[in-house]
Order: C-alpha cells, then structure tokens, then sequence
C-alpha cells in the first residue's frame, strides 16, 4: 500500500455561532470567534491503496485534482462559511467541524476505502486531522 | 480518530554529554553538539478526543495553551536543558526532550475529560524532527 497527498491552499471567511444559542450566549462561549474573521487554510488529503500495476499510480492525480477543486475549492475558497455553505447553520465552523464536513464531502466523492486521512490547518499554529481507521 | 494539533515554541540551550562515557568519547559521539549551544525548539502538541457538540472544540486551544505554558514553556524557555532537573541522568537529545514534554503533559491533559495526548512533535531545528506517543 502506498500513501499520497495532494495540498491545497483557499481562504474564507466565517463566524462562529451555535444555531442553539443565544446571541449572548455565542459571544460569550467563542469570544472574538463569534464575530465575522478569516483564514489562509491548508488543506492536505492523503489516500492509500495498492500501486495499479499498468499506470504505476494509487489515484490518477489529475482525477484528485478535479475532485478536490469541486468539492472543496468550489465550495469554500473565498466564501464566507456560514452564508455561502449549509454545513454550519447549527454547528460552529471551528476547524474540527469543519474537517469533518470536508471528511464527509471527500468521503462521498472517492472511491470507498481510498481516503486515508484529511490535515485541516487553520493558520501556523493550529490544525486538525482525522484518519481513518486502517482497511 | 480525530484530534487538533497546537504549534508553540521555546529557546533554550543545551549540551550533548554522557557521563557514561569519556570527554574523548562524548567529543567523538555528539561532535559539534558536546559543545555549550542552543535552540528555538519547536513543539507541535496533538490532542485526541470527542468534539464537544456545543463548542465544536476538542478542547479549548486556549484551555490548552495554559497547560503547555504551564507544565512546559514555563520551567523550560530560557533555560539550559542539560542542568535542568528534569534531565539528570539523562542526555538532552530531542529524542528525550520529546519524552520529557510528553511525561509532563500525558496527566494533564488526560485529567481535562475525554481528552488525550495523541503524541509530541519536537522540531529541533528546520531540517530535524522527533515525534512521541507515548509507547
């Protein structure tokens, strides 16, 4: 089994806010989050699975990258997450749930078993990643 | 598995010595490094654990920010590792810097709630990197 992984760089804006609480309440409980901000986010995607003998390849990189400008770049870069996305109308787009949307989006468009794992950075100082449980 | 990963850093000096071996010996061994110097450690800190479904959090980075800066940059930035005390009987390599950081802040962050330390990165210079979890 061989790894690889594609990175992609987008940017967008966002607020945090739980669609169960109070205006109040989301300041109080996210802080300077709560209101509208943004990030440069690096997104690494990394799959897995056997070496096709012919093409010498795991995943055709010129596939991954039409999947991943659809699913991803389309939707998110240089929109604002919360207004342009129906991902976050009750849950927060803290960068662990966004991760796991993107997860779920990636999860839908790839072959089933071939996404290894997705690596959410933020900025510099903060990222996310969630892997999968091995085959 | 999902987790979040928090990049900090701290300066610090150290100084390669055994005292198992020789001045010769520890001179041949760790080269230039036997030598009094320093580094601006990088540390990368991941934490596993459930998302909490209100604050879209594993944990609070600013929860965690306060344990590393407590149990970790504070007795550590600005210091000589080799005569730290969290060092005696022990060589100040990144490998044991790792074990170190990852000791101190195994309990911790384990004593938050669901959470745990996943692992410890420390980036000793650009081009080196030592990671940690803990088996």
């Amino acid at each position: 089994m061989v790894r690889l992984t594609r990175a992609l760089d987008f940017s967008a804006s966002l607020r945090y806010r739980h669609g169960d609480l109070s205006p109040r309440e989301n300041e109080r409980l996210f802080g300077p989050a709560a209101r509208t901000h943004g990030h440069n986010y690096r997104l690494e995607v990394t799959l897995r699975g056997p070496v096709d003998p012919t093409t010498g390849m795991v995943f055709d990189l010129g596939d991954l990258k039409e999947i991943l400008e659809r699913e991803v770049m389309a939707r998110f870069d240089h929109h604002d997450l919360n207004a342009d996305t129906p991902y976050f109308e009750k849950l927060p787009p803290t960068p662990e749930n966004f991760a796991q949307v993107i997860r779920g989006l990636l999860l839908e468009a790839l072959p089933a078993g071939m996404l290894d794992r997705v690596v959410l950075h933020q900025d510099a100082d903060l990222s996310v990643e969630i892997v999968e449980d091995p085959a | 598995m999902i987790a979040v990963t928090r990049r900090y850093r701290f300066p610090a000096a150290h100084v390669l010595r055994s005292q198992a071996l020789s001045d010769e010996e520890n001179a041949r061994l760790y080269g230039k490094c036997s030598n009094l110097h320093g580094h601006d450690y990088g540390i990368e800190v991941t934490v596993a654990g459930p998302v909490d479904p209100v604050s879209g959090r594993i944990i609070a980075p600013e929860r965690l920010d306060g344990l590393v800066d407590h149990h970790v940059l504070g007795p550590l930035s600005h210091r000589d590792l080799s005569r730290h005390p969290w060092f005696e009987g022990q060589v100040s390599t990144a490998e044991n810097v790792a074990r170190v950081i990852h000791d101190r802040l195994r309990g911790p962050i384990a004593s938050e709630g669901s959470t745990r330390l996943l692992r410890v990165r420390i980036q000793e210079t650009r081009r080196n990197g030592f990671e940690y979890g803990g088996e």
